[in-house]
């Protein structure tokens, strides 16, 4: 689905979103005739210091007005590979956006991911992975990193990963894998209008908790990660 | 004459180790008060990561981490400290989950800081989604606990530094110490290579590297309050004194957010045109601004409190 569809299909009783050079930003109308705040990244733009700037700041500017729930939009690249970026500190800017996210998810601003494309690396973390519930659509193309770098990287050949990647979910890029995880909570259709299916999800939003370890443990992607957190938080309990 | 070592107190001894060369166990050893380190999940229980075996590749029995309790002049403390000569110090499934499960009792307790001795190349790519996964659960924790008062510290000097998703965990600490060879970046000089070609970044020119990333960089810039010499205990000094500077309570929320926003904006503003950070550094009034990488730690320190630049009321 392109962006306009998404955007026709989420609110059919309209909405003042608009993709401004790879970030996309607006306001719109719910079924329920509540509002909310729709922001993201569309075009597969890379996610670098001047992007992560604007939309931390349109998040920050809608806090104590009655905005709603913080939808983002996200067909990115990964974060922008450049010499300035990272002389300007982007992991610092990556995290603000992400900061900023996560105070609104639990200041009464429920955030939903809403991932229609490719992303990948620090602009998932930023993005997605930093809202409440993160859904995907059909055709989403999330990827850590590539196979080609990750050959490199790992000195393995193409051959040996595009083998293990079929039997192996937690390296292997794909929505799949990353549901697997318990990192993308569900898919949605996209055959059925998105907004009975966001509208669906409002009405039942999870509480505010990450419960991304016991998702991925249920659907057997991570079987250790939820344990292991659990035990250690027990101990530090019990030393102080 | 060298002491007998039985002579040699742990201070000494701190004194004497690079915290660059140091294990992360040694690092802790002579970070914390003697003999005050708890270890949880130690290697005995051999909690290895179940998916290396995939790739036929060597575990750790800590799986390159080790979490715990200790105390600091008495002060007691959570830490966290990553090994940087296992898998690039890189966060795989259980090695996350066990820093996860950290920030979720320093939430629940509230009153009892973190210190995280930062060693990592960011995800581990044989188990990319679980590691990349647990990055993003450690920062929701780390805000979480945050939220609840808890100060957390990263300390950052290590042979791997603190790239990738590390160095956005590294963002969302309360303040940061960093030595000279400490580095904070998203995307390492290889990958910026490999990616954008080598007019773009050249990883082989270490100078460039170093100015764009490393310790000193990033203290001119106010990323990091504090800048270490590389011994262990010029790394427990600043992990006191930044413990100090914090004050009593922790107040991150919406004021903070917002004075985040402003200083980087402020930083876009004042240095976003700058092509390397000489120009940075030039613009900020240093002079001679090409020889800050030589300057040695006594008058880079004093030169950085004299620009003045901090972030730990705006982070």
């Amino acid at each position: 689905m392109t962006l306009d569809d998404i955007l026709v299909s989420l609110f059919p009783d309209g909405h003042e979103v608009r993709n401004d050079d790879g970030i996309i930003a607006g306001a719109a109308t719910l079924r329920s005739g509540g509002k909310m705040l729709v922001i993201g990244v569309a075009n597969r733009t890379a996610l670098g210091v001047d992007e992560a700037i604007r939309l931390s700041g349109l998040v920050l500017e809608s806090i104590g007005r009655d905005s709603g729930p913080i939808l983002v939009l996200v067909d990115s690249d990964s974060q922008r590979m450049s010499k300035r970026d990272e002389l300007l500190g982007l992991n610092e800017f990556l995290a603000h956006l992400a900061k900023v996210l996560i105070h609104a998810d639990m200041h009464g601003r429920p955030t939903i991911g809403l991932l229609y494309g490719h992303s990948a690396a620090g602009a998932l973390l930023a993005t997605g992975l930093a809202t409440r519930v993160l859904v995907g659509l059909p055709g989403a193309e999330p990827a850590v990193m590539d196979l080609p770098s990750m050959a490199k990287v790992t000195k393995l050949s193409m051959a040996a990963l595009v083998e293990k990647a079929k039997s192996t979910p937690v390296f292997a890029p794909g929505l799949s894998n990353l549901e697997q995880m318990g990192a993308v909570h569900m898919t949605w259709s996209d055959s059925r209008p998105l907004a009975e299916q966001l509208e669906a999800l409002l009405a039942d939003m999870p509480v505010v908790q990450d419960r991304r370890g016991a998702l991925g443990k249920e659907r057997g992607g991570r079987l250790k990660a939820a344990d292991i957190a659990e035990r250690v938080r027990d101990l530090a309990l019990q030393t102080r | 004459m060298t002491a007998p070592i039985e002579d040699v107190t742990p201070a000494e001894r701190a004194r004497g180790t690079s915290f660059y060369e140091a294990s992360a166990r040694t690092r802790l050893e002579l970070l914390l008060d003697a003999g005050s380190l708890i270890e949880f999940i130690g290697p005995e229980q051999r909690e290895v990561s179940p998916h290396l075996e995939t790739f036929d590749l060597p575990e750790q029995f800590d799986d390159g981490i080790v979490v715990g309790h200790g105390r600091l002049d008495g002060t007691p403390v959570f830490v966290a400290a990553q090994e940087g000569r296992f898998m690039g110090g890189a966060f795989g499934e259980v090695h996350g989950a066990k820093l996860t499960g950290l920030l979720h009792a320093a939430r629940q307790i509230g009153s009892i800081p973190v210190l995280i001795l930062f060693d990592t190349g960011g995800v581990r790519l044989q188990e990319a989604n679980a590691g990349e996964l647990a990055i993003a659960e450690i920062m929701r924790a780390m805000i979480e606990a945050r939220a609840a008062g808890v100060k957390v510290i990263g300390l950052i000097g290590g042979r791997s530094g603190c790239y990738g998703g590390g160095g956005l965990i590294a963002g969302c600490c309360s303040a940061l110490a960093v030595s000279e060879p400490g580095r904070i970046a998203v995307s390492g000089p290889e990958v910026i290579e490999t990616n954008r070609g080598v007019e773009e970044f050249d990883s082989r020119d270490r100078a460039l590297v170093w100015r764009t990333m490393g310790g000193k960089h990033r203290r001119l810039l106010g990323a990091a309050d504090i800048f270490a010499e590389d011994t262990v205990q010029d790394f427990r000094e600043a992990a006191l004194e930044l413990l100090g500077l914090l004050g009593p309570v922790g107040t991150f929320g919406l004021d903070r957010l917002k004075a985040e926003h402003e200083r980087l904006a402020d930083r876009l503003r004042r240095f976003g045109a700058c092509e390397d950070a000489i120009d940075i550094w030039t613009a900020e009034g240093v002079a001679h601004a090409a020889t800050v990488p030589e300057l040695p730690a006594d008058q880079f320190i004093a030169l950085a409190n004299r620009i003045g630049r901090t972030s730990r009321d705006a982070r």
